[in-house]
Protein backbone atom coordinates (compact mmCIF):
# COMPACT_ATOMS: atom_id res chain seq x y z
CA UNK A 1 0.00 0.00 0.00
CA UNK A 2 0.81 3.47 -0.64
CA UNK A 3 0.00 6.76 1.42
CA UNK A 4 0.23 10.37 1.15
CA UNK A 5 3.65 11.99 0.97
CA UNK A 6 2.86 13.54 4.40
CA UNK A 7 1.48 9.96 6.11
CA UNK A 8 4.49 8.33 4.25
CA UNK A 9 6.85 11.04 6.18
CA UNK A 10 4.67 10.47 9.40
CA UNK A 11 5.07 6.74 8.88
CA UNK A 12 9.09 6.88 8.35
CA UNK A 13 9.50 9.29 11.45
CA UNK A 14 7.47 7.07 13.80
CA UNK A 15 10.00 3.53 12.97
CA UNK A 16 12.69 6.11 14.19
CA UNK A 17 11.64 7.37 17.38
CA UNK A 18 11.15 4.49 19.28
CA UNK A 19 14.51 2.23 20.48
CA UNK A 20 16.00 -0.37 17.80
CA UNK A 21 14.00 -3.29 17.74
CA UNK A 22 10.75 -2.04 19.19
CA UNK A 23 8.90 -0.91 16.11
CA UNK A 24 5.94 -2.52 17.51
CA UNK A 25 5.50 0.77 19.56
CA UNK A 26 4.86 2.30 15.99
CA UNK A 27 1.76 0.04 15.48
CA UNK A 28 -1.12 1.93 17.09
CA UNK A 29 0.10 5.32 15.80
CA UNK A 30 0.22 3.94 12.24
CA UNK A 31 -3.41 2.82 12.41
CA UNK A 32 -4.64 5.76 13.96
CA UNK A 33 -3.27 8.18 11.24
CA UNK A 34 -3.86 5.60 8.65
CA UNK A 35 -7.16 4.99 9.39
CA UNK A 36 -8.29 8.96 8.24
CA UNK A 37 -6.51 8.63 5.35
CA UNK A 38 -7.84 4.62 4.09
CA UNK A 39 -11.66 5.50 5.97
CA UNK A 40 -10.98 2.23 8.20
CA UNK A 41 -8.84 -0.39 9.47
CA UNK A 42 -9.04 -2.50 6.69
CA UNK A 43 -7.67 -6.04 6.25
CA UNK A 44 -4.91 -5.03 3.75
CA UNK A 45 -4.07 -1.92 6.09
CA UNK A 46 -3.26 -4.47 8.67
CA UNK A 47 -1.12 -6.45 7.31
CA UNK A 48 1.04 -3.16 5.87
CA UNK A 49 1.22 -2.10 9.07
CA UNK A 50 2.28 -5.40 10.71
CA UNK A 51 5.12 -5.64 7.48
CA UNK A 52 6.28 -1.94 8.47
CA UNK A 53 6.76 -2.90 11.94
CA UNK A 54 8.19 -6.08 11.85
CA UNK A 55 5.22 -7.89 13.55
CA UNK A 56 2.57 -10.64 12.64
CA UNK A 57 -0.68 -9.61 11.36
CA UNK A 58 -1.82 -11.30 14.43
CA UNK A 59 -0.25 -8.58 16.78
CA UNK A 60 -1.66 -6.11 15.05
CA UNK A 61 -5.19 -7.67 15.30
CA UNK A 62 -4.73 -7.90 18.90
CA UNK A 63 -4.52 -4.23 19.83
CA UNK A 64 -7.61 -3.50 17.58
CA UNK A 65 -10.00 -4.59 18.89
CA UNK A 66 -8.18 -2.81 22.73
CA UNK A 67 -8.91 0.34 21.60
CA UNK A 68 -12.18 2.19 20.95
CA UNK A 69 -10.43 4.27 18.32
CA UNK A 70 -9.47 1.68 15.98
CA UNK A 71 -12.65 0.90 13.50
CA UNK A 72 -13.25 -1.34 11.23
CA UNK A 73 -15.56 -0.41 9.42
CA UNK A 74 -15.79 2.98 8.08
CA UNK A 75 -17.19 5.80 9.78
CA UNK A 76 -19.33 8.46 8.51
CA UNK A 77 -17.30 11.58 7.06
CA UNK A 78 -18.20 13.82 10.09
CA UNK A 79 -18.29 11.17 13.49
CA UNK A 80 -20.01 13.08 15.86
CA UNK A 81 -19.02 12.15 19.27
CA UNK A 82 -21.29 12.92 22.40
CA UNK A 83 -20.15 12.72 26.08
CA UNK A 84 -22.93 11.60 28.06
CA UNK A 85 -20.00 11.02 31.43
CA UNK A 86 -20.53 12.74 34.75
CA UNK A 87 -20.15 16.45 34.17
CA UNK A 88 -21.99 16.28 30.89
CA UNK A 89 -24.73 14.18 31.89
CA UNK A 90 -25.07 17.04 34.95
CA UNK A 91 -25.21 19.39 32.47
CA UNK A 92 -27.26 18.03 29.99
CA UNK A 93 -25.68 15.75 27.79
CA UNK A 94 -27.94 12.81 27.75
CA UNK A 95 -30.34 14.86 26.24
CA UNK A 96 -28.59 15.77 24.19
CA UNK A 97 -27.36 12.71 22.78
CA UNK A 98 -31.20 11.68 22.44
CA UNK A 99 -31.90 14.54 20.48
CA UNK A 100 -28.56 13.36 17.99
CA UNK A 101 -29.87 10.50 17.69
CA UNK A 102 -33.16 11.61 16.67
CA UNK A 103 -32.14 14.48 14.33
CA UNK A 104 -29.97 12.17 12.55
CA UNK A 105 -31.78 9.48 12.82
CA UNK A 106 -29.77 6.42 13.88
CA UNK A 107 -28.30 4.78 16.64
CA UNK A 108 -25.38 4.33 18.49
CA UNK A 109 -22.34 3.61 16.21
CA UNK A 110 -24.20 3.85 13.12
CA UNK A 111 -23.79 5.53 9.91
CA UNK A 112 -26.63 7.68 8.02
CA UNK A 113 -27.46 5.73 4.73
CA UNK A 114 -25.58 9.08 3.11
CA UNK A 115 -22.43 8.38 4.75
CA UNK A 116 -22.05 11.74 6.10
CA UNK A 117 -22.95 10.92 9.17
CA UNK A 118 -22.15 8.66 12.34
CA UNK A 119 -22.77 8.45 15.83
CA UNK A 120 -20.88 7.87 19.32
CA UNK A 121 -21.88 7.71 22.74
CA UNK A 122 -18.36 8.61 24.29
CA UNK A 123 -16.74 8.07 28.13
CA UNK A 124 -15.63 11.67 29.07
CA UNK A 125 -12.92 13.23 26.47
CA UNK A 126 -11.37 15.98 29.07
CA UNK A 127 -13.87 18.78 28.33
CA UNK A 128 -15.67 18.57 31.71
CA UNK A 129 -15.80 22.58 32.86
CA UNK A 130 -17.20 23.18 29.68
CA UNK A 131 -20.09 20.95 29.31
CA UNK A 132 -21.63 19.47 28.12
CA UNK A 133 -19.09 18.72 24.67
CA UNK A 134 -19.30 17.42 21.55
CA UNK A 135 -16.23 16.34 19.46
CA UNK A 136 -17.09 15.78 15.58
CA UNK A 137 -14.15 13.55 14.09
CA UNK A 138 -11.00 15.47 16.10
CA UNK A 139 -12.77 19.18 16.71
CA UNK A 140 -14.30 19.97 20.22
CA UNK A 141 -17.65 21.90 20.61
CA UNK A 142 -18.39 22.76 24.49
CA UNK A 143 -21.14 24.80 26.25
CA UNK A 144 -23.49 22.15 23.24
CA UNK A 145 -27.19 22.71 23.53
CA UNK A 146 -29.96 20.82 21.10
CA UNK A 147 -30.03 24.23 19.03
CA UNK A 148 -26.29 24.63 19.10
CA UNK A 149 -26.07 20.76 17.48
CA UNK A 150 -28.75 20.88 14.95
CA UNK A 151 -26.85 24.13 13.56
CA UNK A 152 -23.81 22.22 13.66
CA UNK A 153 -25.21 19.22 11.70
CA UNK A 154 -27.04 22.23 9.37
CA UNK A 155 -23.64 23.53 8.87
CA UNK A 156 -21.43 20.36 8.13
CA UNK A 157 -24.37 18.97 5.26
CA UNK A 158 -23.64 22.29 3.72
CA UNK A 159 -20.44 21.84 3.61
CA UNK A 160 -20.74 17.87 2.52
CA UNK B 1 -8.91 32.23 23.28
CA UNK B 2 -8.99 30.72 26.69
CA UNK B 3 -12.19 28.05 27.62
CA UNK B 4 -12.90 30.24 30.59
CA UNK B 5 -12.52 33.24 32.23
CA UNK B 6 -9.57 33.54 34.23
CA UNK B 7 -10.41 34.35 37.62
CA UNK B 8 -8.56 36.87 39.95
CA UNK B 9 -8.77 35.07 42.70
CA UNK B 10 -5.96 32.50 41.35
CA UNK B 11 -2.60 31.99 42.24
CA UNK B 12 -1.35 31.62 38.36
CA UNK B 13 2.18 29.93 38.75
CA UNK B 14 1.62 26.73 36.71
CA UNK B 15 -1.10 28.98 34.13
CA UNK B 16 0.90 32.56 34.64
CA UNK B 17 1.43 32.12 30.87
CA UNK B 18 -1.60 31.14 29.26
CA UNK B 19 -2.96 33.45 26.90
CA UNK B 20 0.01 34.87 25.64
CA UNK B 21 -0.22 33.94 21.56
CA UNK B 22 2.11 31.76 19.79
CA UNK B 23 2.75 29.54 22.79
CA UNK B 24 4.50 27.09 20.65
CA UNK B 25 6.96 29.10 19.82
CA UNK B 26 10.36 28.65 21.76
CA UNK B 27 11.30 32.13 21.21
CA UNK B 28 7.56 33.27 22.99
CA UNK B 29 8.94 30.55 25.74
CA UNK B 30 12.21 32.31 26.11
CA UNK B 31 10.87 36.18 25.52
CA UNK B 32 8.88 35.28 29.20
CA UNK B 33 11.05 33.40 31.19
CA UNK B 34 11.16 30.29 30.04
CA UNK B 35 13.91 27.68 29.96
CA UNK B 36 16.03 29.42 32.50
CA UNK B 37 15.18 27.02 35.28
CA UNK B 38 16.76 24.20 32.58
CA UNK B 39 19.94 26.41 32.15
CA UNK B 40 19.93 26.82 36.03
CA UNK B 41 19.78 23.12 36.59
CA UNK B 42 22.18 21.98 34.20
CA UNK B 43 24.39 23.84 36.51
CA UNK B 44 23.30 21.71 39.43
CA UNK B 45 24.02 18.11 40.65
CA UNK B 46 21.38 15.56 39.91
CA UNK B 47 21.22 14.73 43.65
CA UNK B 48 20.66 18.86 43.85
CA UNK B 49 17.96 18.98 41.67
CA UNK B 50 16.02 16.05 43.45
CA UNK B 51 16.31 17.45 46.50
CA UNK B 52 14.42 20.62 45.00
CA UNK B 53 11.62 18.98 44.06
CA UNK B 54 11.51 16.57 47.52
CA UNK B 55 11.46 20.38 49.33
CA UNK B 56 8.80 21.32 47.34
CA UNK B 57 6.40 19.30 48.54
CA UNK B 58 5.07 18.40 45.15
CA UNK B 59 2.88 15.45 44.68
CA UNK B 60 1.91 14.01 41.61
CA UNK B 61 -0.92 15.54 40.02
CA UNK B 62 -2.06 12.44 37.52
CA UNK B 63 -4.14 10.78 40.44
CA UNK B 64 -2.25 9.83 43.64
CA UNK B 65 -0.83 11.94 44.98
CA UNK B 66 2.55 10.25 45.28
CA UNK B 67 6.03 12.60 46.06
CA UNK B 68 7.10 13.67 43.12
CA UNK B 69 11.19 14.30 44.56
CA UNK B 70 10.90 10.56 46.00
CA UNK B 71 9.36 9.08 43.09
CA UNK B 72 12.54 10.55 41.12
CA UNK B 73 14.95 9.23 43.23
CA UNK B 74 14.25 6.10 42.96
CA UNK B 75 15.17 5.90 39.23
CA UNK B 76 18.99 4.09 39.40
CA UNK B 77 20.43 7.06 37.72
CA UNK B 78 23.63 4.78 37.44
CA UNK B 79 21.87 1.98 35.75
CA UNK B 80 23.99 1.09 32.17
CA UNK B 81 20.49 0.91 30.63
CA UNK B 82 18.70 3.64 28.75
CA UNK B 83 16.34 5.44 31.17
CA UNK B 84 13.40 6.39 29.90
CA UNK B 85 11.05 9.86 30.67
CA UNK B 86 7.28 9.73 30.14
CA UNK B 87 4.91 12.03 30.20
CA UNK B 88 1.42 10.51 30.95
CA UNK B 89 -0.98 13.02 29.02
CA UNK B 90 -3.73 10.52 28.85
CA UNK B 91 -6.25 12.85 31.01
CA UNK B 92 -9.05 10.35 30.72
CA UNK B 93 -10.77 10.49 34.37
CA UNK B 94 -13.96 11.43 34.78
CA UNK B 95 -14.19 14.99 35.37
CA UNK B 96 -10.41 16.13 34.73
CA UNK B 97 -9.42 18.74 32.05
CA UNK B 98 -6.65 20.48 33.15
CA UNK B 99 -3.58 18.57 30.71
CA UNK B 100 -5.23 19.97 28.04
CA UNK B 101 -5.11 23.13 28.84
CA UNK B 102 -1.11 22.65 29.84
CA UNK B 103 -0.43 21.86 26.74
CA UNK B 104 -2.38 24.12 24.68
CA UNK B 105 -0.90 27.52 26.36
CA UNK B 106 2.31 26.45 27.30
CA UNK B 107 3.57 23.41 25.44
CA UNK B 108 7.12 24.65 26.27
CA UNK B 109 6.67 24.16 30.24
CA UNK B 110 6.23 20.90 30.16
CA UNK B 111 9.15 20.15 27.75
CA UNK B 112 11.12 22.02 29.82
CA UNK B 113 9.55 19.84 33.48
CA UNK B 114 10.96 16.98 31.51
CA UNK B 115 14.02 18.37 30.10
CA UNK B 116 14.76 18.63 33.79
CA UNK B 117 13.54 15.46 35.27
CA UNK B 118 16.73 13.84 32.31
CA UNK B 119 18.97 15.73 33.95
CA UNK B 120 17.83 14.30 37.45
CA UNK B 121 17.60 10.87 36.54
CA UNK B 122 20.25 10.76 33.39
CA UNK B 123 17.54 9.87 30.82
CA UNK B 124 18.10 11.28 27.16
CA UNK B 125 14.61 10.43 25.26
CA UNK B 126 11.25 10.97 26.81
CA UNK B 127 7.83 10.28 24.88
CA UNK B 128 4.42 12.24 25.68
CA UNK B 129 1.88 9.86 25.65
CA UNK B 130 -1.32 12.02 24.68
CA UNK B 131 -4.98 10.37 24.51
CA UNK B 132 -5.78 10.06 20.85
CA UNK B 133 -9.11 12.24 20.92
CA UNK B 134 -6.64 15.32 21.67
CA UNK B 135 -5.50 15.14 17.95
CA UNK B 136 -5.52 18.98 17.69
CA UNK B 137 -2.80 18.81 20.94
CA UNK B 138 -0.83 16.06 19.31
CA UNK B 139 -0.38 18.34 16.48
CA UNK B 140 -0.03 21.50 18.66
CA UNK B 141 2.49 19.34 20.69
CA UNK B 142 4.70 18.07 17.35
CA UNK B 143 4.78 22.07 16.82
CA UNK B 144 6.56 22.92 19.61
CA UNK B 145 8.30 20.46 19.68
CA UNK B 146 10.03 20.56 16.11
CA UNK B 147 10.53 24.56 17.14
CA UNK B 148 12.74 23.15 20.39
CA UNK B 149 14.89 21.23 18.17
CA UNK B 150 14.87 24.23 15.56
CA UNK B 151 16.27 26.53 18.54
CA UNK B 152 18.31 24.35 20.37
CA UNK B 153 16.00 23.60 23.21
CA UNK B 154 15.91 19.76 22.15
CA UNK B 155 18.19 17.30 20.42
CA UNK B 156 22.11 16.77 20.80
CA UNK B 157 24.47 19.32 22.99
CA UNK B 158 21.42 21.59 24.06
CA UNK B 159 22.45 25.14 24.13
CA UNK B 160 26.05 24.13 24.41
CA UNK B 161 25.15 22.23 27.54
CA UNK B 162 26.51 18.79 26.63
CA UNK B 163 23.57 17.61 27.48
CA UNK B 164 21.13 15.40 24.95
CA UNK B 165 17.37 14.84 24.92
CA UNK B 166 15.44 13.80 22.39
CA UNK B 167 11.34 14.11 23.01
CA UNK B 168 8.38 12.43 21.37
CA UNK B 169 5.15 12.29 21.29
CA UNK B 170 2.91 9.04 21.28
CA UNK B 171 -0.58 9.34 20.38
CA UNK B 172 -3.17 6.89 22.50
CA UNK B 173 -6.35 5.61 20.77
CA UNK B 174 -8.90 5.90 23.05
CA UNK B 175 -8.74 3.54 26.44
CA UNK B 176 -8.81 4.84 30.17
CA UNK B 177 -7.20 2.47 31.21
CA UNK B 178 -4.06 3.19 29.35
CA UNK B 179 -3.83 6.23 31.80
CA UNK B 180 -2.72 3.90 34.34
CA UNK B 181 0.98 3.73 34.35
CA UNK B 182 1.79 -0.06 33.71
CA UNK B 183 -0.57 -0.20 31.16
CA UNK B 184 0.63 2.64 29.66
CA UNK B 185 4.03 1.08 29.49
CA UNK B 186 2.33 -1.88 27.89
CA UNK B 187 0.35 0.40 25.30
CA UNK B 188 3.45 2.35 24.26
CA UNK B 189 4.93 -0.90 23.55
CA UNK B 190 2.52 -1.93 20.97
CA UNK B 191 0.61 -4.08 22.82
CA UNK B 192 -3.14 -3.62 24.53
CA UNK B 193 -3.04 -1.76 27.43
CA UNK B 194 -3.14 -4.14 30.46
CA UNK B 195 -1.61 -3.52 33.75
CA UNK B 196 1.54 -4.85 34.91
CA UNK B 197 2.24 -6.81 38.35
CA UNK B 198 3.91 -4.37 40.67
CA UNK B 199 6.67 -4.50 41.98
CA UNK B 200 8.73 -4.33 39.63
CA UNK B 201 7.72 -0.47 39.85
CA UNK B 202 7.87 1.35 36.78
CA UNK B 203 11.16 2.99 37.64
CA UNK B 204 13.09 0.21 37.97
CA UNK B 205 11.91 -1.71 35.07
CA UNK B 206 9.82 0.28 33.08
CA UNK B 207 9.01 1.32 29.14
CA UNK B 208 11.07 -1.85 27.31
CA UNK B 209 12.50 -3.31 30.58
CA UNK B 210 14.52 -0.53 31.26
CA UNK B 211 14.32 2.13 34.48
CA UNK B 212 11.02 4.43 33.60
CA UNK B 213 10.49 8.45 35.10
CA UNK B 214 6.31 8.43 34.70
CA UNK B 215 4.93 11.83 35.74
CA UNK B 216 1.67 14.08 35.15
CA UNK B 217 1.58 16.41 32.75
CA UNK B 218 1.01 18.98 35.66
CA UNK B 219 3.72 17.66 37.47
CA UNK B 220 6.45 18.09 34.73
CA UNK B 221 5.00 21.24 34.04
CA UNK B 222 5.02 22.09 37.82
CA UNK B 223 9.09 21.73 37.92
CA UNK B 224 10.36 24.66 36.21
CA UNK B 225 9.13 26.61 38.28
CA UNK B 226 10.49 24.48 41.24
CA UNK B 227 13.64 25.17 40.37
CA UNK B 228 13.64 28.69 39.19
CA UNK B 229 12.12 30.28 42.17
CA UNK B 230 13.37 27.20 44.75
CA UNK B 231 11.16 23.90 46.40
CA UNK B 232 10.98 26.23 49.41
CA UNK B 233 9.05 28.80 47.36
CA UNK B 234 6.95 26.53 45.76
CA UNK B 235 6.54 24.22 49.25
CA UNK B 236 5.21 27.58 50.45
CA UNK B 237 2.07 28.03 48.99
CA UNK B 238 0.43 25.13 49.73
CA UNK B 239 -0.10 23.55 53.61
CA UNK B 240 2.40 21.29 55.09
CA UNK B 241 3.61 18.23 52.62
CA UNK B 242 1.19 19.63 50.18
CA UNK B 243 3.10 21.68 48.20
CA UNK B 244 2.34 24.28 45.42
CA UNK B 245 -0.71 25.05 43.65
CA UNK B 246 -2.87 22.63 41.35
CA UNK B 247 -5.44 23.02 38.54
CA UNK B 248 -9.17 22.29 39.60
CA UNK B 249 -11.24 21.44 36.90
CA UNK B 250 -14.39 22.73 38.31
CA UNK B 251 -17.64 21.00 36.83
CA UNK B 252 -21.24 20.31 37.31
CA UNK B 253 -24.10 22.39 38.81
CA UNK B 254 -22.14 26.00 39.21
CA UNK B 255 -22.26 28.79 37.69
CA UNK B 256 -19.10 29.62 36.49
CA UNK B 257 -17.61 25.97 35.89
CA UNK B 258 -14.17 26.09 34.91
CA UNK B 259 -10.67 25.34 35.63
CA UNK B 260 -8.62 27.68 37.84
CA UNK B 261 -5.39 27.56 39.54
CA UNK B 262 -5.33 27.44 43.13
CA UNK B 263 -3.07 27.02 46.32
CA UNK B 264 -3.27 23.31 47.77
CA UNK B 265 -5.23 23.87 51.63
CA UNK B 266 -8.11 26.24 49.61
CA UNK B 267 -11.65 25.92 51.31
CA UNK B 268 -13.88 23.97 49.35
CA UNK B 269 -17.16 25.72 49.97
CA UNK B 270 -14.70 28.94 49.44
CA UNK B 271 -13.81 27.84 46.07
CA UNK B 272 -17.15 26.70 45.11
CA UNK B 273 -18.52 30.32 45.96
CA UNK B 274 -15.94 32.48 44.71
CA UNK B 275 -14.90 30.45 41.76
CA UNK B 276 -17.74 29.06 40.70
CA UNK B 277 -20.25 31.56 41.16
CA UNK B 278 -22.29 29.28 43.74
CA UNK B 279 -24.60 26.14 42.57
CA UNK B 280 -26.64 27.17 39.83
CA UNK B 281 -29.88 28.23 39.74
CA UNK B 282 -29.99 29.00 43.20
CA UNK B 283 -30.16 25.31 44.27
CA UNK B 284 -28.65 23.75 47.34
CA UNK B 285 -25.57 21.45 47.49
CA UNK B 286 -26.13 17.86 47.69
CA UNK B 287 -22.85 16.29 47.12
CA UNK B 288 -19.17 17.46 45.63
CA UNK B 289 -16.78 14.68 43.76
CA UNK B 290 -13.65 16.43 44.91
CA UNK B 291 -11.17 15.03 42.35
CA UNK B 292 -12.72 12.70 39.29
CA UNK B 293 -15.13 10.35 39.70
CA UNK B 294 -12.86 7.39 41.05
CA UNK B 295 -12.99 9.33 44.17
CA UNK B 296 -15.55 8.79 47.20
CA UNK B 297 -18.23 11.07 47.10
CA UNK B 298 -18.74 14.13 49.86
CA UNK B 299 -22.10 15.34 51.03
CA UNK B 300 -22.93 19.03 51.36
CA UNK B 301 -22.12 18.57 54.95
CA UNK B 302 -18.97 17.14 54.45
CA UNK B 303 -17.86 19.62 52.28
CA UNK B 304 -16.62 22.38 54.84
CA UNK B 305 -12.63 21.58 54.40
CA UNK B 306 -9.69 22.60 52.97
CA UNK B 307 -8.51 20.77 49.63
CA UNK B 308 -5.17 19.17 50.51
CA UNK B 309 -4.59 15.16 49.77
CA UNK B 310 -4.25 14.85 53.45
CA UNK B 311 -7.21 16.78 54.77
CA UNK B 312 -8.99 14.35 51.89
CA UNK B 313 -7.85 11.50 52.97
CA UNK B 314 -8.76 12.12 56.32
CA UNK B 315 -12.44 13.01 54.75
CA UNK B 316 -12.38 9.83 53.57
CA UNK B 317 -12.20 10.36 50.00
CA UNK B 318 -9.44 11.90 47.93
CA UNK B 319 -7.87 14.73 45.78
CA UNK B 320 -7.23 12.29 43.18
CA UNK B 321 -7.20 14.23 39.55
CA UNK B 322 -8.19 17.56 40.38
CA UNK B 323 -11.92 17.16 38.67
CA UNK B 324 -13.80 18.48 40.84
CA UNK B 325 -17.73 17.48 40.10
CA UNK B 326 -20.47 19.87 41.72
CA UNK B 327 -23.84 17.98 42.17
CA UNK B 328 -27.30 20.11 43.16
CA UNK B 329 -30.18 18.81 45.24
CA UNK B 330 -32.15 18.17 42.26
CA UNK B 331 -29.59 15.50 41.25
CA UNK B 332 -30.65 11.19 41.60
CA UNK B 333 -27.58 10.30 43.11
CA UNK B 334 -28.79 6.38 42.01
CA UNK B 335 -28.38 7.66 38.53
CA UNK B 336 -25.43 9.20 39.15
CA UNK B 337 -23.58 6.14 40.88
CA UNK B 338 -24.98 4.56 37.70
CA UNK B 339 -23.33 6.48 35.25
CA UNK B 340 -19.81 6.33 37.22
CA UNK B 341 -20.43 2.70 36.89
CA UNK B 342 -21.24 2.56 33.47
CA UNK B 343 -17.47 3.64 32.55
CA UNK B 344 -15.71 1.91 34.71
CA UNK B 345 -17.59 -1.48 33.36
CA UNK B 346 -17.13 -0.12 29.77
CA UNK B 347 -13.34 0.84 30.62
CA UNK B 348 -12.31 -2.22 32.70
CA UNK B 349 -9.17 -4.04 30.30
CA UNK B 350 -10.69 -7.30 31.49
CA UNK B 351 -7.58 -8.62 32.91
CA UNK B 352 -8.87 -9.34 35.58
CA UNK B 353 -11.58 -11.09 36.94
CA UNK B 354 -12.74 -8.90 40.16
CA UNK B 355 -12.81 -5.77 38.11
CA UNK B 356 -13.93 -7.47 34.85
CA UNK B 357 -16.83 -8.80 36.33
CA UNK B 358 -17.58 -6.85 39.56
CA UNK B 359 -18.14 -3.78 37.54
CA UNK B 360 -20.33 -5.71 35.18
CA UNK B 361 -22.58 -7.22 37.45
CA UNK B 362 -23.19 -3.51 40.06
CA UNK B 363 -23.89 -1.23 36.11
CA UNK B 364 -26.57 -4.45 36.06
CA UNK B 365 -27.63 -3.78 39.12
CA UNK B 366 -27.06 -0.17 39.31
CA UNK B 367 -29.60 0.12 36.26
CA UNK B 368 -32.32 -2.70 37.44
CA UNK B 369 -32.39 -0.34 40.45
CA UNK B 370 -32.53 3.05 38.47
CA UNK B 371 -35.13 1.26 36.42
CA UNK B 372 -37.21 0.50 39.43
CA UNK B 373 -36.92 -2.89 39.48
CA UNK B 374 -34.73 -3.00 42.85
CA UNK B 375 -34.93 -4.96 45.57
CA UNK B 376 -33.84 -4.17 49.14
CA UNK B 377 -31.98 -6.76 49.42
CA UNK B 378 -29.90 -5.59 46.31
CA UNK B 379 -28.58 -2.24 48.21
CA UNK B 380 -26.29 -4.28 50.58
CA UNK B 381 -25.48 -6.42 47.55
CA UNK B 382 -24.19 -3.49 45.59
CA UNK B 383 -22.26 -2.20 48.51
CA UNK B 384 -20.57 -5.35 49.49
CA UNK B 385 -19.49 -7.01 45.42
CA UNK B 386 -18.22 -2.98 45.52
CA UNK B 387 -15.82 -3.63 48.82
CA UNK B 388 -14.78 -7.15 47.13
CA UNK B 389 -13.41 -5.67 44.27
CA UNK B 390 -11.00 -2.98 46.90
CA UNK B 391 -7.48 -3.92 46.52
CA UNK B 392 -8.10 -7.15 44.74
CA UNK B 393 -7.12 -6.08 41.41
CA UNK B 394 -4.01 -5.88 39.09
CA UNK B 395 -4.69 -2.28 38.75
CA UNK B 396 -6.78 0.43 40.67
CA UNK B 397 -9.58 0.62 38.28
CA UNK B 398 -11.35 -1.95 40.12
CA UNK B 399 -10.67 0.81 43.46
CA UNK B 400 -11.78 3.32 41.09
CA UNK B 401 -15.36 1.91 40.30
CA UNK B 402 -15.42 0.54 43.73
CA UNK B 403 -15.45 3.60 46.04
CA UNK B 404 -17.95 6.08 44.40
CA UNK B 405 -20.40 3.47 44.60
CA UNK B 406 -19.58 2.32 48.09
CA UNK B 407 -19.74 6.16 49.18
CA UNK B 408 -22.96 6.75 47.12
CA UNK B 409 -24.62 3.14 48.88
CA UNK B 410 -23.36 4.61 52.61
CA UNK B 411 -24.24 7.94 52.14
CA UNK B 412 -27.47 8.23 49.85
CA UNK B 413 -29.27 5.00 50.81
CA UNK B 414 -32.64 6.56 50.92
CA UNK B 415 -32.50 7.48 47.23
CA UNK B 416 -32.04 4.08 46.77
CA UNK B 417 -34.93 3.17 49.02
CA UNK B 418 -36.42 6.35 47.16
CA UNK B 419 -36.71 3.90 43.98
CA UNK B 420 -38.06 0.50 45.23
CA UNK B 421 -41.24 -0.96 44.75
CA UNK B 422 -41.65 -0.17 40.86
CA UNK B 423 -41.59 3.80 41.76
CA UNK B 424 -40.48 6.10 39.31
CA UNK B 425 -36.70 7.81 39.91
CA UNK B 426 -38.03 10.69 41.43
CA UNK B 427 -35.83 13.13 39.92
CA UNK B 428 -37.10 11.55 36.24
CA UNK B 429 -38.69 14.80 35.83
CA UNK B 430 -36.16 17.33 36.02
CA UNK B 431 -34.12 17.19 33.28
CA UNK B 432 -30.36 18.43 33.80
CA UNK B 433 -30.81 20.81 30.31
CA UNK B 434 -33.91 23.11 31.88
CA UNK B 435 -31.45 24.09 34.30
CA UNK B 436 -28.58 24.85 31.69
C1 LIG C 1 -7.32 3.31 35.88
C2 LIG C 1 -6.32 4.42 36.05
C3 LIG C 1 -6.31 5.47 35.15
C4 LIG C 1 -5.38 6.50 35.27
N1 LIG C 1 -5.40 7.52 34.36
C5 LIG C 1 -4.47 8.51 34.46
C6 LIG C 1 -4.44 9.56 33.51
O1 LIG C 1 -5.26 9.62 32.59
N2 LIG C 1 -3.47 10.51 33.62
C7 LIG C 1 -2.54 10.46 34.63
O2 LIG C 1 -1.65 11.32 34.68
N3 LIG C 1 -2.55 9.49 35.55
C8 LIG C 1 -3.48 8.51 35.48
N4 LIG C 1 -3.47 7.49 36.41
C9 LIG C 1 -2.41 7.49 37.44
C10 LIG C 1 -1.14 6.85 36.91
O3 LIG C 1 -1.19 5.45 37.11
C11 LIG C 1 0.09 7.37 37.60
O4 LIG C 1 -0.07 7.27 38.99
C12 LIG C 1 0.46 8.81 37.28
O5 LIG C 1 0.44 9.06 35.91
C13 LIG C 1 1.83 9.11 37.84
O6 LIG C 1 2.17 10.45 37.65
P1 LIG C 1 2.19 11.49 38.85
O7 LIG C 1 2.99 10.87 39.98
O8 LIG C 1 2.84 12.67 38.29
O9 LIG C 1 0.77 11.71 39.25
C14 LIG C 1 -4.43 6.46 36.32
C15 LIG C 1 -4.46 5.42 37.23
C16 LIG C 1 -5.40 4.41 37.11
C17 LIG C 1 -5.40 3.30 38.11
S1 LIG D 1 -17.61 14.30 31.42
FE1 LIG D 1 -18.03 14.89 29.39
S2 LIG D 1 -16.12 15.69 28.81
FE2 LIG D 1 -15.67 15.00 30.82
Amino acid sequence: MTFSPALEARFAKLLTIYPEGRQRSAVVPMLMYAQDEVGCVTRELVEEVARRCGVQPMQVDEVIGYYSMLHTKPLGKYHIQVCTNISCLLTGGEELYEHAKKTLGIGNKEVTPDGLFSLEEVECMGACSWAPAVEVNYDFHHHVTCEKLDRLIEDLRKLK
Amino acid sequence: MLYNEPNPLETRVLTKRFGIPNSEKAEVYVANGGYQAFLKATGMPPEKIIEEVKVSNLRGRGGAGFPTGLKWSFVPRTSPKPKYLICNADESEPGTCKDRLLMEYDPHQLIEGMLIGGLAVDSHKGYIYIRGEYRYLITMMEHAIDDAYAHGWLGKNIQGTGFDFDLYVHTGAGAYECGEETALLDSIEGKRGVPRMKPPFPAVAGAWGCPTLLNNVETYSAVPNIIRDGGAAFAALGTPKNGGTRLVCLSGHVNKPGVYEIPLGYPMLEFIEKFGGGVRGGKKLKAVIPGGSSCPVLTASECDIIMDYDTLAKAGSMLGSGGMVVIDEDTCMVKAALRIMRFYAHESCGWCVPCREGTTWLRKMLQRFHDGMGQASDIPIIGQVSKNMLGRTFCALGDAAAMPTISIVEKFREEFEAHLDGRPCPYEHKPAMALA
